[in-house]
């Protein structure tokens, strides 16, 4: 079975984030690291291939730098089959989200898998829409919210999330596959698995390679705008006390102050 | 393709009825289509939808579409094929889904089929020159964004939980049932079964107005005891964060957060939660916040409006002894 996963770059979530005189998220002066939802979807695809068998293509779209990301998922499938694949493009700077879907499936299409895993949502743009709109364009089935994926045969059965339980769904690859982020613990790369990262192969395709026109992804292509930005005004830091055997009064008279109680 | 001012609106049902978050939404798609000239027309999928449009007409609907193929029953890409179709031949404005579950799988698909632009989890939505903007909390809460989406192709929107209040009107909607069906391509999905993991709460989490939520500082599963008891005598509902649901402490359906429940209660009291920006993101628009952590470097306390540094275990069960003296 021949697998691609979806590997996002994404500022850390605690760094401090501003936008650029474009309003473009300033990428350059913020710590980034993978994808904290995409780790999961590493990782499932990685049990997966170790249960069934083929190969594995980690793939992004990103800047350069990126390619940090897919090292560091080639680092966690230490001797498995692996392989990754960075697009990058200056047109693609201020792509939306139907932009991001048209070159990941035009990527994915070339690839040609059996199954394309995603992370639930992305740190930054946090949508977590991608699954069902590559789905869209590949003509793919899409199953997302899947806690819990195995495959016999052709056929995938998935353990949807619920908010109070799951759905047991089935469907036949090649499919579209969008994991929580409790569907299982990401493994650590090994010291050998980060040494042998390096050797293992990472191709670079431009726009060019996948045959999209410029015009159609980046700011130009977008077909969202933002309009502005500003910081929420902060919550106030309120009273912080020590506990000397009142607190339960505290809280209590602070409840009824707010008519809660 | 707009070719009406109308603001569509999926609504979710479960059990027969509305979901609340659907109705939430209604009443945004009726002040967005009072400003734009249309209407707010609610969109009910599913067999026995019709049976829901007066309800649908309380809550703001002026008009009620019907699909009752019961191919459509927790079929999100079915429910995206038949409202692909009916968005074609319509031509709404907009269409406004819930940011959770079907809604955002419904909406990437849409809007590659349309090819226009997809604004997501929008906490605010309000009409400007003839176009719907909206905001949304980006990056986990550090920026405020306002943004638009092509108006020349349906915008579709989804919509944080609790963005809106849902408001009765008065009046009734017209009905109109949509013959379109969905493709075989549409329902390669087969759902097996449905299995509800309930967790036996009175109060549900979304609709409470006191919350007692703990986290990885209770200890362990037994201590979720005492903050049950607590939100007997307070009427509230026991939340969690995710590292006490994924220790296996609680159910998700507990779970407070970015990947969980977004709640907005009038008071949120945290009991052994340290605050960190995946948890902070779905309760920090409660009207009021009260943390208990025995670390004083704990997170929660930059933005908890009453912060006890403090063992929980001790003060949790004295608390609702005092309230429970109190009455």
């Amino acid at each position: 079975m021949d697998i691609v996963v979806c590997v996002k770059q994404t500022p850390v979530a605690t760094a401090e984030k501003q936008l650029d005189t474009d309003l473009l998220l300033d990428r350059e002066s913020v710590d980034n690291a993978i994808n904290t939802y995409d780790e999961p979807a590493i990782e499932e695809g990685l049990q997966l291939l170790e249960l069934h068998g083929g190969s594995i293509t980690f793939l992004s779209m990103g800047p350069d730098e990126a390619v940090d990301s897919l090292r560091k998922a080639l680092a966690m499938a230490g001797d498995l089959d692996a392989r990754a694949v960075l697009i990058s493009d200056d047109a693609l700077r201020g792509s939306d989200i139907l932009g991001t879907a048209l070159v990941l499936s035009a990527a994915v299409r070339k690839l040609n898998p059996d199954l394309v895993i995603l992370g639930m949502r992305s740190d930054d743009g946090g949508a977590g829409v991608m699954a069902a709109a590559m789905a869209q364009h590949l003509d793919l089935a899409v199953l997302t919210n899947a806690n819990k994926v195995t495959i016999e045969g052709r056929t995938v059965r998935s353990h949807r999330r619920l908010s109070d339980g799951y759905i047991v769904q089935e469907s036949e690859l090649p499919l579209v596959l969008a994991v929580t982020d409790a569907i299982n613990t990401p493994r650590y790369p090994s010291l050998k698995g980060i040494m042998g990262a390096k050797k293992k192969p990472l191709q670079t395709w431009s726009l060019e390679e996948l045959a999209i026109e410029p015009e159609r992804v980046g700011t130009t292509g977008a077909r969202t705008r933002v309009l502005g930005a500003v910081a929420p005004p902060p919550r106030a830091k309120g009273e912080v006390v020590e506990d000397k055997g009142d607190a339960a009064e505290r809280i209590l008279a602070f409840l009824a102050a707010r008519k809660v109680v | 393709m707009p070719t009406s001012s109308d603001i569509w609106v999926l609504v979710p049902f479960e059990g027969g009825a509305p979901v609340r978050a659907g109705l939430d939404l209604l009443a945004g798609a009726r002040d967005l289509a009072a400003q734009l000239g249309g209407q707010a027309v609610a969109v009910v999928c599913g067999p026995g939808a019709g049976a829901q449009a007066a309800a649908l007409a309380r809550w703001g609907a002026q008009q009620v579409l019907v699909c009752e193929d019961t191919a459509l029953v927790g079929a999100a890409d079915g429910v995206a094929d038949v409202l692909g179709q009916a968005i074609e031949a319509k031509g709404p404005h907009a269409l406004l889904l819930v940011a959770t579950l079907d809604g955002p799988d419904i909406a990437g698909r849409l809007a590659v089929r349309l090819g226009g632009g997809l604004l997501a989890n929008a906490t605010a939505l309000f009409a400007r020159d003839g176009a719907v903007e909206m905001q949304e909390t980006a990056f986990d809460g550090a920026l405020i964004i306002t943004c638009t989406a092509d108006r020349e192709v349906t915008q579709i929107i989804t919509v944080r939980a609790r963005s809106f209040e849902a408001r009765e009107y008065p009046g009734e909607a017209t009905v109109e049932s949509l013959s379109f069906t969905p493709s075989a391509q549409a329902l390669r999905v087969r759902n097996v079964e449905t299995v509800r993991q309930t967790t036996g709460e009175a109060v549900p989490l979304e609709a409470a107005q006191i919350i007692v939520s703990g986290g990885r500082g209770m200890g362990g599963p037994e201590a979720f005891g005492i903050l049950k008891d607590l939100a007997e005598v307070l009427g509230a509902a026991v939340g969690a964060s995710r590292a006490a649901v994924d220790a296996g402490w609680v159910p998700y359906a507990m779970q407070v957060g970015q990947t969980g429940k977004q709640v907005k209660p009038k008071a949120y009291i945290a009991c052994g939660i340290s605050g960190a920006i995946q948890h902070k993101v779905g309760m920090q628009n409660s009207a009021a916040i009260v943390a208990i952590n025995k670390d004083p470097e704990a997170p929660i306390f930059d933005f908890a409006d009453l912060g006890i540094v403090g063992d929980c275990l001790e003060i949790v069960p004295k608390l609702t002894a005092a309230v429970r003296n109190r009455r």
